[in-house]
């Protein structure tokens, strides 16, 4: 008994130990992600535009290409990505203990989680805004209608606290019912449980169209509530992996403004005289060597999801579904906010 | 020698006790480090800190401008709300439901069993969800809720009731008002509430059932020819001589499904009912502090489960066999 006990203690020491001399996990995600061969990126458990599978498993959306992307500009290879699915509460812990490398997960930057949660956001690949979708027998044309509504949303989101802000300042009493899932919160608002369902924008177009029974008894109601930057994050601490993550979309959105397509980019690199396009195709200065790349990365990312406006037109936009309008997602000398950092 | 001989285990013990405290202690230390190096933010300071959410349900009035340490305890207040009428359900049902397995009425006897084994074994979480897509799908949407009698009535939003006030005209019963959206006033019972309490109730009443049999069963049976001998009724046989003796194996076992059912509650976060584990949820969210909300839930769960165990406890001591135990 004693004996076993003495081993009880040195085990105890020995956990201690362990528990100390554990190093501080930083730097280096561009060494694991090219040692592993994929690229970990969070997404969604399944919205469509953003992050969905198919029924092959494989991935498709905004945030999917982003990843898509990003594989493709630091292996060369855009299908290299290994996607982990986070509902919303689960999202941030993963990032955080490195389980995932990017986190492209349709989430808002905002002050509180820049500033509090250990992470970057890089660049904003969409800008939303929250709304609400309502059954159309209520014959509600406004939000401001919605006094005395029951709303549900899914919990770990911002939605869950701008309702309550919105419903405060303009004191328009509603319930709010939230969720720990995604998928029920909007089954129990399709089942008739709310009257009303609030997300981005976005997501409640891809609500409408693809989830509910029939699209044509739902409304998306004009008002947008809050301001939704929706952006991919990183870990703090490994400033050349933020670069990078930072710079694929900046590049994706340049790629459009001077004119590159999926299309067009093995002619132009032939044949582009172009020094703007001549970076971002790799035949001009090296662009890559700054960021631990290879010269081509750029090239190799816009060759496997296209340009910004491909991306968004064929996950978002009139080739998709969602049938979202560019609205002010359009470039920035086209009347946008997307303006991207000069690639040079 | 001999001092090391008396004292050495109690020693021992508290050096080993010693070692875990400080590897503990080491542990959070070093996670809260590592957190501050990463540039996250850690400790309790939030709790201080406006919510900035709403809460659906519940008896404590909650508003988004009170601290977060107020959410909670609306979580638990909601929980505690949620196990308490699910216990009296699993503790009556499955009293009867036991007893029902032991008589001699084959009918009685096989739909006791049918409902123990059925509900014994399916998950607690597929049954809930099934109660509450039943309930939600089944139901009138709110604005045609139906009227069961005069001022209550049962839709989507769940059971609305008439509800006494106090104002200024004294007590007055409030009734519920039709709206666009459903029903305002009185008090409602919403779909979610109804789905955990019940779901709660029934799936615990399958195990209470099995431990009220057993306890039964282990009083011998010449205790009840003997019994019947003296001219006791089958009634005056099970509350003056099989029960008292049954409690005894009964009571220790039923602690341990009413601490299942309180733990069990955390399962609502599935169907939005706002109890703790939900509240903790998004307060987690909304905060970006998973170690101190979850560290929260432990701390109160491992609270309540305690209360639960001493006061199942000292019941249990008023039953037990006097100066066996």
């Amino acid at each position: 008994m004693t004996i076993k006990i003495k081993h009880a203690a040195l085990a105890a020491v020995a956990m201690a130990a362990a528990v100390l001399s554990t190093p501080v996990l930083a730097g280096k995600t561009l060494d694991t992600v090219k040692q592993r061969g994929t690229v970990k990126c969070g997404v969604t458990t399944g919205l469509a535009g953003f992050s969905a599978p198919d029924a092959k498993g494989h991935w498709s959306g905004l945030d999917a290409d982003t990843c898509r992307a990003v594989a493709a500009a630091v292996l060369g290879d855009g299908d290299k990505v290994e996607y982990v699915p986070l509902n919303a509460q689960q999202r941030f812990a993963a990032l955080q203990a490195g389980e995932v490398d990017i986190l492209a997960r349709n989430t808002t930057w905002n002050l509180t989680r820049d500033a509090s949660l250990g992470f970057h956001f890089t660049t904003i690949t969409y800008y939303d805004g929250q709304g609400f979708l309502v059954a159309k027998k209520f014959k509600v044309t406004s939000a401001r209608q919605l006094k005395g509504a029951t709303v549900c949303t899914q919990s770990g989101t911002t939605n869950e606290k701008n309702v309550a802000d919105w419903s405060r300042a303009q004191n328009i009493p509603v319930k709010t019912l939230v969720f720990e899932s995604f998928e029920a919160s909007y089954k129990a608002f399709f089942a008739g449980r709310c009257q009303a369902f609030t997300t981005d924008a976005s997501a409640l177009a891809a609500l409408r169209n693809k989830e509910a029974p029939n699209p044509d008894d739902y409304l998306v109601l004009p008002e947008l509530i809050s301001k939704e930057p929706l952006a991919p994050l990183v870990r703090r601490g490994d400033d050349e992996w933020f670069a990078i993550v930072k710079w694929v979309p900046n590049a994706l959105i340049e790629a459009e403004e001077v004119g590159i397509t999926q299309a067009n980019i093995d002619s132009l690199k032939t044949s582009s005289k172009d020094p703007a396009q001549m970076r971002l195709l790799g035949t001009g200065d090296d662009m890559g060597k700054l960021l631990g790349l290879p010269r081509d990365w750029s090239y190799k990312a816009v060759k496997a999801v296209g340009n910004y406006g491909e991306m968004f037109e064929r996950n978002v936009g009139a080739r998709s579904e969602l049938k979202l309008p560019r609205g002010v997602n359009r470039l920035w000398n086209q009347g946008g906010l997307m303006y991207a950092l000069p690639v040079r | 020698m001999s001092f090391f001989r008396r004292h050495g285990p109690l020693l021992l013990q508290a050096a080993i006790l010693a070692a875990i405290a400080l590897a503990v202690g080491l542990l959070v230390q070093h996670t809260f480090a590592t957190l501050r190096s990463r540039g996250v933010h850690a400790g309790f300071d939030f709790l201080r800190d406006a919510a900035g959410f709403e809460i659906s349900e519940g008896w404590l009035d909650f508003d988004s401008t009170q601290p977060f340490w107020r959410a909670f305890l609306a979580g638990l207040v909601n929980t505690v709300r949620a196990a308490v009428p699910a216990t009296v359900i699993a503790v009556l049902l499955g009293t009867l439901l036991g007893i029902g397995r032991l008589t001699r009425h084959s009918l009685v006897r096989g739909l006791a069993s049918l409902y123990v084994q059925t509900l014994r074994n399916v998950p607690l979480l597929v049954q809930l969800l099934l109660l509450y897509f039943a309930l939600t799908h089944l139901l009138p949407d709110p604005e045609n809720a139906v009227q069961i009698l005069p001022g209550v009535s049962l839709g989507k939003a769940g059971l609305a009731m008439p509800w006494p006030v106090h104002g200024e005209a004294g007590w007055s019963l409030e009734y519920p008002e039709r709206t666009l959206f459903g029903v305002t006033g009185g008090a409602v019972l919403s779909p979610e509430y109804l789905s955990i309490t019940l779901a709660l109730g029934l799936y615990t009443a399958s195990f209470v059932a099995e431990i009220v049999r057993a306890g039964i069963e282990s009083v011998g049976s010449g205790q009840v020819l003997a019994a019947r001998a003296m001219g006791l009724s089958p009634y005056q046989v099970m509350r003056l001589v099989v029960l008292p003796q049954a409690m005894r194996l009964i009571v220790p076992a039923l602690t341990s499904q009413v601490l299942s059912l309180v733990k069990n509650s955390s399962l609502a976060v599935a169907i939005g009912y706002p109890e703790l584990v939900s509240i903790a949820n998004t307060s987690l969210n909304a905060t970006g502090r998973p170690f101190e909300c979850i560290a929260v839930v432990m701390a109160v769960y491992l609270s309540l489960s305690l209360l639960i165990s001493l006061g199942m406890n000292i019941y249990n001591r008023r039953v037990a066999l006097r100066g066996w135990a």
